[in-house]
């Protein structure tokens, strides 16, 4: 009987193929990958049942923080620029060139209009440290209605532009009270409040519907 | 590294002169490869894996005209009352049986689903339907002080949704529905309530 030969073959193993498939994923996460914006404070959101999921595009963000300080931020950057274009001539700021790209940079900037110039002209470590005072809401004196007039300016009276409100925890509702009230005078009665997810209790209306529907599952009930 | 190249013999010692070497054209892809899956990896830490969910608010307008307002039947309405650190009060009706007689009408309660406020609009959920058929028709009146905070208010707008309530309204607390709070603690024997600000609304 011929002894059964085998044949010698290279261990090498041709990783091209294995590559391409790496920078196929890398691409498609670098393309879809949008980084978490670095907010000005940590906001903790109240848990809630809702699953809708927050709008991707044209977000007008409302943050308020523990302590009721009032910041707003807009998701697009081009936008952003050309907010604070026109917040710059004509409030007669005369940001220059430079301040309007810390601006850009800002993902959500709290600061009363007469101070923006000497907040902007900080290198952005600075910004992170400095303490910022909230756009005023009170109702003797508020801003955030101007930045909200400007922003569906700039949008041009998109209707998809969505005004969210994101609010600490232990907010006090007297802030959040003003900021729902503004805009309400504004003409915005659609908001959204950013949440974070928990389960659906068992037994609640809610429940069943999520059941027949067959929801449930994704919601981890 | 991986590739082991079986073509490179040991005849080259034979020729002279300056005849290069024969190189294989293949180049080794696992560094690369594993340069890739790195970066991959950075992106799929990095990236916001669960995008932030949001609950809708739909902000009425302010109708000037009487007329023109959504009347409340007594029977259909529940009021929450939410006060600051955690208190919660609640009353049957819309707040003329309850403004009568505070210290017996207006009850204490919790955020809590079972045995808290969740109970409560389930109870109330059942009875109106019984009366007056349509799951729909029961109202409630979400009423927080400045003192209460946005965790109070988003938990019982939750509740809405978790009792499935189609009919809610969130409206601020007035002086009176702080003075209906302060009476029924009084009759309970606790001091009134804290209120950042003590001018109405």
């Amino acid at each position: 009987m011929p002894k059964v030969k085998i044949a010698r073959k290279a261990t090498a193993v041709d990783m091209t193929p294995m590559c391409d498939v790496a920078f196929l994923l890398l691409l498609f996460f670098m393309l879809t990958t949008k980084f978490k914006p670095d907010e000005p404070v940590t906001v903790v959101t109240p848990s809630a049942i809702s699953t809708t999921l927050l709008p991707q595009a044209k977000v007008a963000l409302i943050t308020i923080s523990k302590d009721g300080r009032v910041f707003f931020g807009l998701s697009d950057q081009n936008q952003r620029t050309a907010l604070i274009q026109n917040i710059s001539t004509s409030y007669k700021l005369g940001l220059s060139a430079k301040e309007i790209r810390n601006y850009e940079l800002a993902s959500s900037v709290g600061m009363p209009i007469d101070k923006l110039k000497q907040f902007l002209q900080m290198t952005p470590q600075e910004q992170k440290k400095y303490n910022q005072e909230g756009i005023p809401v009170d109702s003797m004196h508020q801003e955030l209605s101007q930045w909200l007039d400007y922003t569906v300016n700039v949008n041009n009276n998109d209707p998809k532009l969505k005004f969210v409100i994101k609010a600490d925890d232990n907010t006090k509702f007297d802030v959040v009270n003003k900021v729902l009230n503004i805009l309400k005078k504004d003409n915005h009665h659609q908001v959204h409040l950013i949440t974070s997810m928990k389960t659906i209790p068992p037994g609640t209306p809610a429940y069943e519907t999520a059941k027949q529907s067959g929801t449930l599952d994704s919601n981890g009930g | 590294m991986a590739d082991v190249d079986l073509a490179s013999g040991s005849a080259d010692k034979r020729h002279k002169g300056t005849r290069s070497k024969k190189l294989s054209t293949r180049v080794d892809m696992t560094p690369m490869c594993d340069v890739a899956f790195l970066l991959i990896f950075f992106f799929m830490i990095t990236t916001t894996l669960q995008r932030q969910k949001t609950m809708n608010l739909y902000l009425p307008h302010d109708v000037k005209n009487e007329d023109q307002q959504n009347k409340v039947k007594e029977s259909q309405a529940l009021t929450i009352l939410m006060g600051g650190d955690n208190n919660l009060y609640y009353y049957y009706g819309i707040g003329t049986e309850a403004a009568k007689d505070p210290a017996n009408k207006i009850v204490k309660s919790t955020y809590a689903l079972k045995g808290g406020i969740g109970e409560v609009i389930a109870d109330k959920w059942n009875s109106v339907i019984k009366n007056s058929g349509g799951r729909d028709s029961m109202v409630v009146i979400i009423k927080p002080t400045k003192a209460a905070t946005y965790e109070n208010v988003v938990s019982v707008l939750d509740d809405m949704n978790i009792y499935e309530v189609k009919k809610y309204a969130l409206v601020p607390a007035t002086v009176n529905d702080k003075k209906m709070i302060n009476l029924k603690r009084a009759a309970s024997g606790l001091p009134p309530i804290v209120d950042s600000t003590s001018a109405g609304q």
